[in-house]
């Protein structure tokens, strides 16, 4: 990239909630069923039918304001943003305009490019969604389906504080990480539940003034907003450079190609006439409201990153993967109260929980070795009743049958033998078949004491505790 | 106030209004004096007054988040100019 210019990133998301019910009227919003038949007159869009607002909405608002540093507006508005598009019954979307419900937060962000930074969020507001257009193939028709038509919504404005696509995927999956810890959105990129419009532009460095940006669309994924980023970039320098000019547009990326091109054709439609929307009263939300929401908030992802490693005195890699999900967090905790060890913990859950959980595509809370069934075993490995090899075969035979610890390790006999008469009797046998091994150990090479440890473990099948091994081998050949 | 043809012509695109070029100067004149009706209006002192968002002196109506029975496809279909078993015709949108 040229170093003559400097990109500049503001992005808009679109949070889709997890309410049961869409935002102004009391349709479901369950996800993949008959094309419309989750409709009433409300979201159809009829005549004389009345919007009326979900308050969990409003809530989830609250929580995502709260939990991104925002201002909650005391009182906010709703607005008419009028347009034309077959997804679009009623001819406008109910939004938010001057009025927003939260305004005023931040993030911080860290990357290696220019460190940590606060990135600035301008607004969040809420407003329904649109249908959705299905292209009949062959036919010279659209077919649409209204059942996502006045689905709630949030969009989360940030200020064009970035500077590279890395400091863009770098917000972006923080905000995500937020709004997933805060229950109010499943976080499905792919299904459209988060979704993200990028306005870049670029201007020579040491300029004050933003260049002409654009808008990039239809982005479903990290992997390809950073490529969408980095493609309008380049192609902005270039055309500057070839003495042309940006001009504000909507681009559409295309994924098979990783361009961007232009939608021609939107431009006029930019002209929407908010207005308050006259079926809709206008918001107020007491301070009250705001404290119990902000009481009920689940200790968000970076507090719970710092406490891990402050409390629990765990590694900022370890915190960090186990705080990456709020269900990996949770299950940690949940085995963490029943058995008080966090590094032991924080080891069996990022590694044998997580490889498990890459191998099946199972959720968490959905694998058959619960917290309680891990936390089981880890006692067994605590008090040394098994060594930590013999606890992967447990855990395996506990994924397997789900039985607990205790009884898988008396039914298989695994009981790591610590009584020090039978380890001897191993010791002397091996000793006695490892004479090259004894002699090179006096000879200085102590080296050779772990291949000898490994013997007498093979010889246990395991089952003999490894340090006791140790002390007797050590015993014997000095 | 003036209106010229071309607003008129450009908001008359906005609504999907399809006018005759005769239609353009009757409307802009129209409009044209609707306009300097509610122009009134600034010449009242309005410092420090609220915009009012909405006529009626009440806020915060809302619904429990609890689903309702929707009333279904075909319903839903029942007044569509043109429909197949389960969604709205519409002409191709290009994009
Ligand atoms: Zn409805």
């Amino acid at each position: 990239m040229s170093s003559l210019f400097e990109p500049v990133i503001g992005l808009e998301v679109h949070v889709q909630l997890t309410t049961d019910t869409k935002i102004f009227c009391g349709c479901s919003t369950e996800f993949g069923r008959t094309p419309n038949s989750q409709t009433c007159p409300v979201c159809l869009g009829l005549p004389g039918a009345l919007p009326v607002l979900n308050r969990q909405v409003v809530e989830n608002a609250i929580k995502a304001g709260l939990a991104t540093n925002c201002r909650i507006a005391p009182r906010s508005v709703f607005a008419r943003k009028n347009y034309f598009y077959p997804d679009l019954p009623k001819g406008y979307q109910i939004s938010q305009f001057e009025l927003p419900i939260c305004e005023h937060g931040w993030l911080d962000i860290e990357t290696e490019g220019r460190g940590p930074q606060r990135i600035g969020i301008t607004r969040i507001h809420m407003e329904e969604d649109a249908g959705k257009l299905l292209h009949a193939e062959g036919e010279g028709g659209s077919r649409v389906d209204l059942n996502r038509a006045c689905t709630p919504l949030l969009e989360i404005v940030s200020e064009p504080d970035m500077r590279s696509a890395d400091e863009a995927i770098a917000y972006l999956k923080k905000l995500h990480q937020i709004v997933v810890y805060l229950g109010i959105c499943d976080g499905n990129l792919e299904e459209g539940s988060f979704r993200c419009d990028a306005n870049v532009s670029v201007r020579p460095r040491g300029q004050e003034e933003f260049g002409t940006r654009a808008e990039l669309k239809n982005i479903n994924s990290f992997r390809f907003i950073r490529e969408a980023i980095d493609y309008e970039i380049e192609r902005q320098i270039e055309l500057i450079e070839d003495g042309g000019t940006v001009i504000q547009e909507t681009r559409l990326f295309d994924s098979d190609k990783g361009t961007t091109r232009s939608m021609r054709g939107k431009e006029e439609a930019h002209d929407y006439r908010y207005f308050p929307d006259p079926d809709l009263l206008p918001l107020t939300v007491a301070p009250e409201w705001v404290e119990r929401v902000r009481t009920e908030l689940p200790e968000l992802p970076e507090a719970k990153l710092a406490r891990y490693q402050q409390e629990l005195g765990l590694k900022p890699y370890d915190a960090e993967v186990l705080t990456a999900d709020r269900k990996v967090a949770e299950y940690f905790e949940a085995c963490l109260a029943r058995h008080d060890n966090p590094k032991l913990c924080a080891n069996w859950v990022q590694g044998d929980i997580q490889r498990k959980l890459n191998e099946t595509g199972l959720a968490v809370n959905a694998i058959p070795v619960t917290p309680e069934l891990l936390a089981g075993l880890l006692k067994r490995i605590d008090d040394k009743s098994i060594s930590s090899n013999i606890a992967k075969q447990v855990f395996e035979l506990i994924w397997e049958s789900g039985k607990d610890a205790d009884t898988i390790i008396e039914e298989k006999g695994l009981k790591q033998v610590t009584d020090s008469g039978a380890i001897e009797a191993l010791v002397d046998e091996v000793l006695a078949n490892c004479q090259p091994q004894v002699e090179q150990y006096r000879s200085g090479q102590t080296k050779v004491l772990g291949f000898m440890v490994g013997q007498v473990m093979k010889a246990s099948r395991g089952k003999a505790n490894p340090q006791l091994v140790n002390e007797l081998l050590r015993k014997k050949l000095d | 106030m003036s209106m010229t043809r071309e607003q008129v012509a450009h908001v008359a695109r906005l609504a999907r209004l399809d006018l005759a070029d005769n239609e353009l100067d009757r409307l802009a004149a129209d409009m044209d004096a609707i306009l300097s009706y509610v122009d009134k209006l600034n010449e009242l002192d309005i410092d420090g007054i609220e915009p009012t968002a909405h006529a009626v002196p009440m806020e915060n109506a809302f619904r429990e988040d609890r689903v309702r029975p929707s009333i279904g496809t075909e319903k839903a279909l029942v007044n569509a100019p043109a429909a197949d078993d389960s969604c709205f015709l519409v002409p191709k949108v290009i994009e």
